[in-house]
């Protein structure tokens, strides 16, 4: 069992906001993620927000700056769209990308990925929100929410882990950011048809939230905003899991 | 690159295109050595120590190395007892075959065995798990019982090198993901390996390299 503290970036500074929205600046994404290092975070993922052509080299720099001291697994994404980018990233310093928008796009990119570097490097990220128009009862949405791609998203993590995806970062768009609880019927969903590691987003607001969600289904715990405002530490987590039964490092 | 005395170990990352090379250098700087990154055979065979990273496909991997006469180095620096660590597909491809979709590729041969796809429902193995160290082990001396980051969807089920006489028999752990055990490392006289990703293993990884370290000739 994983506990990831997310890194969402914008601009090289560390933001998190209550829905994506009215952005809080938390702090400078390098030292944050050797203070994360230091207090077990068992690997980090690092969200470029902006995504935007020129935020690039910014996030490049980041990743290598931070692949520099920190000797744990890190996860990169935002605006990743193609094996040159993966390669890019790679090189930088990130063990894994994650990609939203490009793998609803053309999904074909992500047997490229898996193709050239192995499907372990690719995280297929979906943003999902409960909606009566798909089947589940779960459809996938893209920027930040705002947009239904119009997938159901049981159905796409499904194909994802078809297309080569080495693992599921499922994030419930109801639940980011009102941290009370991670959406358990929705991991549970797609845990049944998730050939892949799985991991939960999306609404921990306390120690108490992160065993149900192994227990859902989860293979990995992901969290912002109560790591970085300092609400919850790691080792609390941690411990929580480990009174659960979960096993962690 | 550079180190504060001028004896330091050097350390040669084979720079092969496959592998998070980035990290394999600065998680072996950080453990004492003088890493260069590097395809050069030449440079590669004077090293007083030399790391095979991988990560991807076996196959795409053997190409990789074939590219850089990766096998005929490996040979050639076991020959003469210089030491070798192979690192996740880096460990894979020292076996004889690795097979990928119903397809097998020839390996470097160093050990007999096949690297086949893991049996768990969910693969790729992902996370830090435990290891069942060897008897006497050297490599994880200090860490045993530390928890190492995996994240590979095939291995080595069986270990079948068999030796005798005044040869000294390869050390061999384990490691269990979802009831499928497979050998998570090697210590095979000069030539060490791990499933598992060092220096991806945060303080228990640099303490591994540390271990290697103090094997390589010039540190004695």
């Amino acid at each position: 069992m994983r506990v990831i503290p997310c890194l969402d970036v914008r601009g090289g500074r560390v933001v998190k906001g209550v829905n994506f929205v009215d952005l809080r600046d938390a702090g400078d994404p390098v030292e944050m993620a050797r203070l994360y290092d230091a207090e077990g975070a068992d690997e980090l993922c690092f969200l470029d927000i902006t995504a935007s052509s020129d935020s690039r080299e910014t996030t490049w720099d980041v990743v290598s700056r931070t692949a520099e001291e920190v000797f744990i697994p890190l996860t990169v994404g935002g605006g990743v769209r193609s094996v040159t980018d993966v390669d890019r990233l790679l090189r930088a310093g990130a063990d894994k990308v994650a990609m939203v928008t490009a793998a609803i796009e053309r999904p074909a990119v992500m047997a490229e990925i898996a193709d050239r570097f192995g499907s372990q490097v690719l995280v297929l990220s979906i943003d999902a929100r409960r909606s009566a128009d798909q089947p589940s009862g779960f459809e996938v949405t893209t920027h930040g929410g705002r947009r239904s791609a119009g997938l159901d998203a049981v159905e796409w993590a499904r194909r994802g882990c078809e297309l080569g995806a080495g693992e599921i970062l499922l994030n419930s768009m109801d639940a980011d950011g009102t941290r009370a609880g991670f959406d358990l019927e929705m991991l549970a969903a797609v845990r049944a048809v998730c050939t892949v590691p799985l991991v939960a987003s999306g609404g921990a607001g306390a120690v108490a939230d992160f065993a149900p969600a192994v227990s859902a289904g989860a293979d990995a715990v992901l969290a912002a905003s109560v790591f970085h405002f300092g609400d919850l530490r790691i080792a609390e987590v941690k411990d929580a899991l480990r009174a659960g039964h979960h096993l962690v490092r | 690159m550079t180190t504060p005395t001028g004896s330091a170990l050097s350390v040669v990352v084979l720079d092969y295109g496959f592998g998070n090379v980035r990290s394999a250098v600065r998680a072996v700087e950080r453990a004492g050595a003088a890493v260069e990154l590097t395809a050069s055979f030449d440079r590669a065979l004077a090293a007083d120590g030399l790391v095979v990273p991988g990560v991807g496909a076996f196959a795409a991997c053997m190409r990789g190395l074939g590219a850089v006469q990766g096998s005929r180095l490996i040979g050639r620096r076991l020959a003469g007892g210089r030491p070798v660590l192979g690192i996740c597909v880096g460990m894979q491809v020292l076996f004889e075959a690795g097979v990928e979709h119903g397809v097998t590729t020839q390996g470097c041969g160093e050990w007999p065995g096949r690297v086949e796809r893991l049996r768990a429902d969910v693969v790729p193995h992902m996370g830090w798990n435990t290891v069942e160290p060897p008897p006497a082990t050297q490599m994880f001396a200090g860490v045993e019982r530390e928890r190492f980051y995996f994240v590979h969807s095939y291995a080595a089920r069986e270990w079948t090198l068999r030796t005798g006489g005044r040869i000294a028999a390869p050390r061999v752990g384990w490691t269990e993901h979802a009831g499928d055990r497979f050998v998570c490392a090697v210590e095979n006289g000069p030539l060490w390996a791990t499933q598992f990703h060092p220096e991806k293993s945060g303080d228990a990884g640099a303490r591994l390299l540390r271990n290697w370290l103090d094997t390589l000739p010039a540190g004695r």
